[in-house]
């Protein structure tokens, strides 16, 4: 049986006719193609108006249509438009083909002869694939109402929040002793100068007290298998030597503990802690963890000190790492970032000039609760310095390290000068090279900072040094800029050089995006959807990415996205079910020899060898659609629906024009 | 026993003898063989590269050609295509002939164009050119020198200085930093000197301004002995023939321009090395210098005790530690790197 | 027909998630390139099957250009690598069958490379244009050995084996 093929041939404007004759490219298909079922061809100015679907619909009930064939722009900008329009008239979405004659061809060559021609092949090859397509159901899979959050920071526990107050359950898993992130670090946040803690930490109490929340310190996540609305996560909690149940948060442990170590992760290297510890005073949840490397019992098998002193028994020096397997719905990936290393940058003097400071370790500084009360002063901890040079784009727009901005820093510069002239009064210079204050309230913070009197410098720091070269510079550290606008090297001998270091995607950016089935960028940042459009999504369904792991951004963008990819999972979860693609591989038994060649080929482990029968078999729930399988198969016994082999080699055919042969 | 092909340079056998002697004094005990290239031409140093590149290039390329020739040799055994220059200059001009060769074929095709008029071709990237600081510190290993030294040269306050031609341009990435490379620091303390860290380590000596531009080049070598002198120094140590003659032939021009009076030695590291290996100062060209090290290494000879490294902070008042070199994450960052 | 004059007609086959944004990508930039190519959407590059490639240039095509996601790119993980096995395989297939093994050309361009996927697709036309025309049969008898039958693939078996480690 023939079929009845509709072609719409759309100008778009002068977008397509401009370059192709589109009313020839429409009769010739009307003519040329009619014995293979084309019995009516249009041209429109605009297919994607909702004039244009009409036409497409009013076809379809009136002459009877059975395949659509839509030349216009690429399929992954309307190609749902169009199936929906069919659906609509009471055709099955996936009889519509789009054929791409804008960005295939109108846009990229520029003869209208050679565009037009060119354009009957595609169209030709539509027409011909159209034929082989087959009427296909979008799948419904269960949802699962749990969710997964990969990352206590932020952006973290503003998702968390969002889904646990809809009235669902989280898991919310976090690397650190304790959730909080960065922002648990920092002093003040610009550009309103809040407390960074005061504000973040009502948020970490509300998670740590949420009945729908489960609160995975101390925990990685190990493995992730299956799809969006069954996702089957095993968790690593690792072992704290606390028991949980009978700690009471009282502090003994550490008080009594005699074991300092430097803090590196939460002192940024500035300060020290104690062998079992707990990271900060507020931190949620309030139980210490033991480091195990460095903890005297673990090590020469004396001391127990925290054991003997702890009034309820809760010390636990057998407790091994646990596995968690839960199954969720959705997974919110909200791992942050990583600071630049500034000792990449030899020239700025980190790591061997003492008084050299990163954004971090500022940050510590001038933290009431920081290893200096507050107090900012050089690094043998007493002096407080009278001029301070604050340096911009470390590590950030530079081709010898990174190529991109890391939108913080400038806004970050400003804060530190302000802190620095409130608390010690000291001349400050901030060295720049383009002012990024871009959102509310950041550009009236800049006039704020110029009014209080820092001294702007526009230049890329050439060096930091400690080589004076005359009596003024005599044990201070000389920056040797460019002074873009005075037009003259200038060295500027101060006491306190911070290095507003950029933000890096996490070191295991690449095998946490492994583990989770989405990709990185060149960068390392994760790839989302679409970076205009969907900057939330990834193009793994029911995975999504929040905050910094997305690109860097400040504080309110990243509560912004964690908000976003909340409604989003809602969405899905109070849909109850979620529809897939029906573009999957299927094996046909009887053709089926079981050699198993296609075992081995499926990275969703989605291809199973039955023992019994003797042959394969696809679970169409795991099956991503790729294809694999069905070109390997060697009896050609796998089929795949939207992708057969009959639409593909109708489609060669028709491209190269060979269905002009009656058959 | 290593075995490498030598390019000397002009200087050696005239304002760097000094070079050429503890060169040849410490050869024995490295148990290192040196085969000069036959016939070699000067280098062209910097000049020649500002007014034209093919004759430039194919200048240097010359004693590439001839290297090749000593490459297999007919009999014996051996045989290297490492070749060795002590001088930065030539080191400079070798390695950079070789690399634009390969990266500009048609400057290779030129230059091969002109060989061939004497009978000679060099395809580029046949020869690996080397410094012979990086020989000594990667080939031979400050463990092997380490156990040579038998006179440690503790006491004695060093500068290391590297000059600017060394680390950069880096083509083939053999050095730890470009600004702040740390080989010539990790010898010198293989010999047991106490070195002062240098800020200045890779800053210009003022290279040929002394003919060009003499109150530019006076400023310069005033910087580096000035700083060098405030750290404590006793001596600078340094790789070049350049900056060794800068250092200390133009020390008293710059002290009368200045007016000011600093006396700072500045020997070559090969030299510090033959006095930690034991050998007779006579014999490693020390003495040779204009701006004498004798009051220097009166300080090597008296017993001084070696400073301990200092132990992990205890007390209250020390200060805020230091950023430390590795942490576990930046460790196993690096190891994947 | 000399060479000057030909104009060579190319299949190229491309995958959904990176080389047909790319080139949806080089169209969106007005990047020019050579006409001759004519695209084929897959959903990944390991969904092509060395057949589709042999009905390509059995049926009028004079080269056939492969383009996937960049090797640890892919979508779909990995797929793209056994692509790459079968392609290298098939090249010494092609030359078996006395057909030369440039007229089929693997290309990896990820969705951001708009102009690298133009500037491949003119420099592949302009190597099938010295290759000149293909003439694989101008005889339709003899083509519809390949042309009908649709699910009988056993004209070439696939000798991929998936031991060959990724």
């Amino acid at each position: 049986m023939t079929e009845r093929i509709g072609v719409y041939v759309c100008h778009c404007g002068t977008n397509i006719a401009g370059t192709v004759d589109v009313v020839d490219v429409a009769n010739w298909a009307a003519e040329k193609l009619k014995h293979q079922g084309v019995v009516i061809a249009r041209e429109y100015k605009f297919m994607c108006s909702s004039l244009g679907q009409e036409l497409i619909e009013k076809d379809i009930k009136e002459l009877g249509l059975t395949r659509v064939v839509v030349a216009a722009c690429s399929p992954h900008l309307h190609e749902k438009t169009f199936r929906t329009a069919a659906k609509n008239a009471g055709l099955n979405p996936y009889l519509v083909e789009l054929a791409s004659i804008r960005e295939q061809v109108s846009w990229v060559h520029s003869d209208k002869t050679i565009g037009t021609a060119k354009s009957k092949a595609v169209v030709s090859g539509a027409v011909s694939r159209v034929i082989e397509n087959a009427a296909l159901e979008e799948i419904k899979v269960p949802i699962n109402p749990n969710t997964l959050v990969v990352g206590g920071g932020i952006a973290g526990i503003q998702s968390a929040l969002e889904i646990a107050n809809a009235g669902f359950h989280v898991y919310l898993v976090e690397r650190e002793p304790s959730i909080g992130g960065h922002m648990s670090q920092f002093d003040k946040t610009f550009p309103t100068l809040d407390c960074s803690a005061c504000i973040l930490t009502p948020r970490m109490v509300e998670v740590g007290t949420h009945p729908n929340i489960t609160l995975l310190t101390w925990s990685e996540v190990t493995n992730v298998a299956g799809y969006v609305g069954n996702f089957h996560v095993t968790i690593k909690k690792k072992a704290r030597f606390v028991n949980e149940e009978l700690c009471t948060g009282c502090g003994i442990c550490q008080e009594k503990c005699p074991k300092k170590v430097i803090d590196d992760v939460y002192e940024a290297g500035l300060g020290y802690r104690k062998a079992v510890y707990t990271p900060f005073a507020q931190a949620v949840p309030n139980f210490p963890v033991m480091d195990k490397e460095n903890c005297t019992y673990f090590i020469k098998g004396t001391c127990k000190a925290c054991e003997k002193f702890c009034p309820t028994n809760a010390i636990d020096f057998t407790q091994q790492d646990k596995q968690i397997n839960i199954d969720v719905g959705n997974i919110i990936l909200a791992t942050g970032y990583d600071l630049f290393d500034a000792r990449r940058v030899s020239n700025y003097g980190y790591g061997r000039l003492p008084n050299v400071f990163t954004s971090i370790e500022f940050e510590r500084l001038s933290n009431a609760a920081g290893p200096t009360l507050g107090n900012i002063v050089l690094r043998d901890g007493k002096t407080t310095p009278k001029s301070v040079g604050i340096i911009h784009c470390v590590g950030s727009r530079d081709k010898n390290f990174n190529n991109y901005c890391s939108v913080i820093c400038c806004m970050q510069g400003l804060k530190f000068a302000h802190l620095v002239h409130e608390r010690t009064g000291a001349t400050v210079y901030n060295f720049y090279i383009d002012m990024r204050t871009a959102y509310k309230a950041y550009d009236e913070f800049y006039q704020r900072v110029l009014e209080e009197g820092t001294l702007f410098v526009r230049g890329k720091v050439a060096e930091v040094t400690n080589a004076a070269r005359k009596e003024s510079e005599k044990g201070k550290l000389i920056i040797q800029v460019e002074d873009t606008l005075a037009g003259k090297q200038r060295r500027i001998p101060v006491d306190m050089v911070i290095l507003s270091s950029g933000l890096q995607p996490r070191a295991d950016s690449k095998e946490v995006g492994k583990m989770f089935g989405i990709s990185c960028s060149m960068d390392g940042w994760f790839t989302e959807r679409h970076p205009k459009l969907d900057p939330v999504a990834t193009m793994t369904e029911g995975v999504f990415i929040v905050g910094c792991a997305q690109g860097p951004k400040d504080i309110p963008s990243s509560v912004a996205q964690g908000a976003a990819a909340a409604a989003r999972v809602l969405d899905k979860i109070l849909q109850k079910e979620v529809m897939l693609e029906p573009i999957k591989a299927s094996i046909n038994k009887e053709t089926c020899s079981g050699c198993r060649i296609c075992n081995g080929l499926c990275p969703f482990n989605a291809i199973a060898y039955i023992e019994d029968d003797k042959i394969s078999d696809i679970n169409p729930a795991l099956c991503q659609g790729c294809g694999t399988c069905v070109a390997a198969c060697p009896a050609g016994a796998i089929s795949g629906t939207g992708f057969s082999d009959a639409q593909i080699m109708a489609q060669i055919d028709g491209l190269l024009l060979r269905n002009l042969i009656a058959a | 026993m290593n075995k490498y092909l030598l390019y000397p340079g002009c200087s050696m056998d005239s304002s760097a003898k000094a070079y050429k002697d503890s060169l040849d004094a410490i050869m024995e005990p490295l148990d290192l063989h040196f085969e000069e290239i036959d016939d070699w031409n000067c280098c062209g140093a910097t000049e020649y590269l500002g007014i034209n590149l093919i004759p430039a290039y194919s200048l240097i390329a010359r004693n590439l050609a001839l290297a090749t020739k000593q490459m297999n040799p007919v009999n014996g055994t051996g045989g290297t295509r490492t070749v060795v220059a002590p001088c930065s200059a030539c080191y400079l001009n070798l390695a950079k002939a070789d690399y634009y060769m390969q990266e500009r074929p048609t400057l290779g095709a030129k230059v091969n164009e002109a060989l061939a008029a004497g009978g000679l071709e060099y395809k580029a990237g046949t020869l690996d050119v080397r410094h012979l600081i990086d020989i000594l510190v990667y080939d031979v290993g400050l463990e092997a020198i380490r156990s040579k030294v038998v006179r440690p040269l503790s006491g004695l306050k060093v500068v290391p200085y590297m000059g600017c031609m060394l680390p950069r341009p880096d083509y083939q990435h053999r050095w730890s930093d470009h600004e702040h490379p740390t080989e010539l620091d990790d010898l010198l303390r293989a010999l047991g000197a106490d070195v002062i860290d240098y800020p200045l380590t890779t800053e210009c000596c003022g290279g040929h301004m002394t003919q060009i531009g003499p109150e530019t080049a006076f400023e310069l070598i005033r910087r580096l002995i000035s700083d060098a002198s405030e750290r404590g120094a006793h001596m600078m140590v340094t790789v070049c023939p350049m900056c060794q003659m800068n250092i200390d032939a133009y020390q008293n021009e710059t002290n009368h321009f200045f007016g000011t009076n600093y006396h700072m030695p500045v020997l070559f590291f090969t030299q510090l090395m033959g006095l930690a290996f034991g050998k007779e100062p006579g014999k490693l060209g020390i003495g040779l210098e204009l701006v004498s090290s004798r009051n220097a290494l009166a300080n090597l000879g008296i017993e001084v005790p070696v400073t301990q490294e200092p132990a992990a902070p205890r007390k209250k008042d020390e200060g805020l530690p230091m950023p430390r070199r590795w942490t576990k994450h930046e460790a196993r960052k690096e190891a994947v790197k | 027909m000399d060479n000057d004059h030909f104009e060579p007609t190319i299949i190229g086959f491309t995958c959904n998630w990176c080389s047909y944004r790319a080139s949806d990508l080089a169209g969106t930039a007005r990047m020019k390139y050579a006409p001759n190519v004519r695209l084929i959407r897959l959903m990944c590059s390991g969904r092509l099957d060395p057949t589709f490639v042999l009905r390509a240039l059995s049926a009028g095509a004079d080269g056939v250009m492969i383009t996937g996601c960049h090797p640890g790119e892919c979508h779909y993980i990995e797929q793209n690598y056994k692509a790459l096995r079968r392609y290298l395989l098939l090249k010494r297939v092609l030359s078996g069958l006395g057909i030369e093994p440039e007229r089929v050309k693997l290309v990896w361009a990820s969705a951001a490379e708009g102009a690298r996927f133009a500037s491949e697709t003119t420099l592949f036309v302009e190597e099938i244009r010295k290759l000149g025309p293909l003439n694989w049969s101008k005889d339709s008898d003899q083509l519809s050995v390949i042309s009908d039958q649709s699910d009988n693939w056993s004209l070439i078996t696939d000798n991929s084996s998936e031991e060959v480690p990724a």
